[in-house]
């Protein structure tokens, strides 16, 4: 019987090894998987790469394991935010390389690997310092910049239900970067607020079917908001 | 005697302009109070680049949720008929030319259509870019709004830009406090003036070449 169900978030980071390159999905406040971030804090990994939109926010999550000197390198889009404090220090005291990567290369990078696609030639960010050193191309009159894939070995991203298969559904824009990260790492853990029987997710609906990812983990519910979901 | 459009009233000068049945990504900033002059009456879809097209008003206070946000990660709402995508395909419909018409704020923007909004360049500085290179090559048409000259009176519509570029020959429209400019091909041609504005005034607060409407 195939069960990716896990029954703790620290069960389904225990095997993550230093040097690792792990993908958390999230942007915003919606589809952080916080659970999944604080359980990689208390596992002890160190040197790791870390993709992510942002570089951490406050004291919790993501910038908690900036502070506790766990991250070697962040590839994201925007480091730089009123609460990124943990970030800022160590990137200006040369102890966290940074790849800045525009938005949307960001993701189909990120998609690329998981579509078996060697590299992509891109609009995006020809003609600007982000596009110093790499390959360029005209193509039909415009330029393009060569972007090659971003693979992962975890990636910790957060669904809304899910089934003992791994099929995930997500909610509103929680969905964001998940269904991209699930299929560029070699071990994707999702956190889901409900683990459905078996065939009682609608097929139609499923948003990353189970082949991508490999550990489910049920987490209670917790409010998005004032008007939002009740836990 | 001239005066100074407000921030406000360049928002609707912009919503004016967007053809109802357009989708249209209004970035952070300036350019997002433009869908406060987009009423229910306007069809005009709404995409966020984090993953909703049909994006509605913040809700009131009590009613958020924060699963629902926009890309300046703020709460937002849904309109009948919106759509929930991942980051790949939302970019996806931005690169690969989907959108009518994407609304930006800028530092300058060149005569040939250059666009600078995503850094200063200032030495120390920790750089971010998020979407703005994707959002400037990523509809068929890139209108720009901000104010006429920075805070000590420079121009901010150059020859060349002296910021770092987030796109070449991207900007179609720029809408400041004083005037609303097209970038032509052969360079910047006067479309309106603020009131009391004529074309030697705004000119000499724009560091390009400025030609009068054809049609004027």
């Amino acid at each position: 019987m195939i069960d990716k169900v896990v029954s703790s978030c620290q069960a389904a980071v225990a095997d993550v090894p230093d040097g690792a390159t792990v993908m958390i999905g999230g942007f915003g406040t919606a589809g952080l998987p916080n659970e999944l971030t604080e359980a990689l804090i208390a596992q002890g990994a160190r040197e790791l790469t870390i993709v992510n939109n942002n570089a951490g926010n406050g004291d919790s999550g993501l910038a908690a394991l900036i502070a506790k000197g766990r991250v070697r390198k962040i590839i994201c889009s925007f480091p730089r935010q009123v609460d990124s404090h943990h970030f800022d220090r160590e990137y200006r005291a040369g102890r966290l390389e940074l790849e800045l990567v525009p938005q949307g290369n960001l993701a189909e990078r990120i998609r690329a690997a998981g579509a078996g696609i060697g590299g992509f030639f891109t609009p995006t960010g020809y003609g600007t310092e982000l596009a110093r050193g790499k390959e360029t191309r005209e193509i039909d009159g415009r330029g393009y910049v060569f972007e090659t894939p971003i693979h992962a070995d975890f990636a910790l991203i957060k669904a809304e239900r899910g089934d003992r298969w791994g099929n995930l559904t997500y909610r509103m824009t929680a969905r964001n970067f998940g269904p991209v990260m699930a299929m560029a790492a070699r071990v994707t853990v999702a956190t889901v607020h409900e683990v459905a029987a078996l065939g009682a997710l609608d097929p139609e609906a499923i948003v990353t079917p189970g082949i991508f990812v490999q550990r489910v983990v049920p987490i209670a519910r917790s409010a998005t908001g004032a008007g939002g979901l009740k836990p | 005697m001239t005066k100074r459009w407000t921030r406000d009233q360049m928002a609707a000068r912009v919503a004016r302009d967007i053809p109802d049945g357009a989708v249209v990504n209004l970035g952070i900033g300036l350019p997002t109070r433009v869908a406060n002059h987009l009423g229910p009456e306007r069809e005009v879809i709404l995409h966020s680049e984090n993953g909703v097209l049909g994006m509605g008003p913040a809700p009131p206070a009590g009613q958020e949720d924060f699963d629902l946000i926009n890309a300046g990660k703020g709460p937002v709402t849904l309109r009948p008929g919106g759509a929930f995508f991942h980051h790949a395909d939302s970019f996806a419909m931005m690169r690969g030319g989907h959108l009518d018409i994407c609304v930006l704020g800028a530092y300058q923007v060149a005569a040939n259509g250059d666009l600078a909004n995503w850094s200063t360049g200032a030495p120390g500085a920790i750089p971010a870019v998020g979407g703005a290179m994707d959002l400037a090559i990523g509809a068929k048409k890139t209108f720009v709004m901000m104010e006429h000259t920075t805070k000590t009176g420079e121009a901010r519509l150059v020859e060349r830009c002296s910021y770092p570029l987030t796109g070449l020959g991207c900007v179609a429209r720029v809408y400041t406090d004083i005037a609303v400019i097209d970038v032509t091909p052969t360079g910047l041609v006067l479309v309106d003036a603020a009131p009391g504005w004529d074309l030697a005034a705004i000119q000499a607060l724009t560091g390009a070449p400025l030609a009068p409407h054809p049609s004027r």
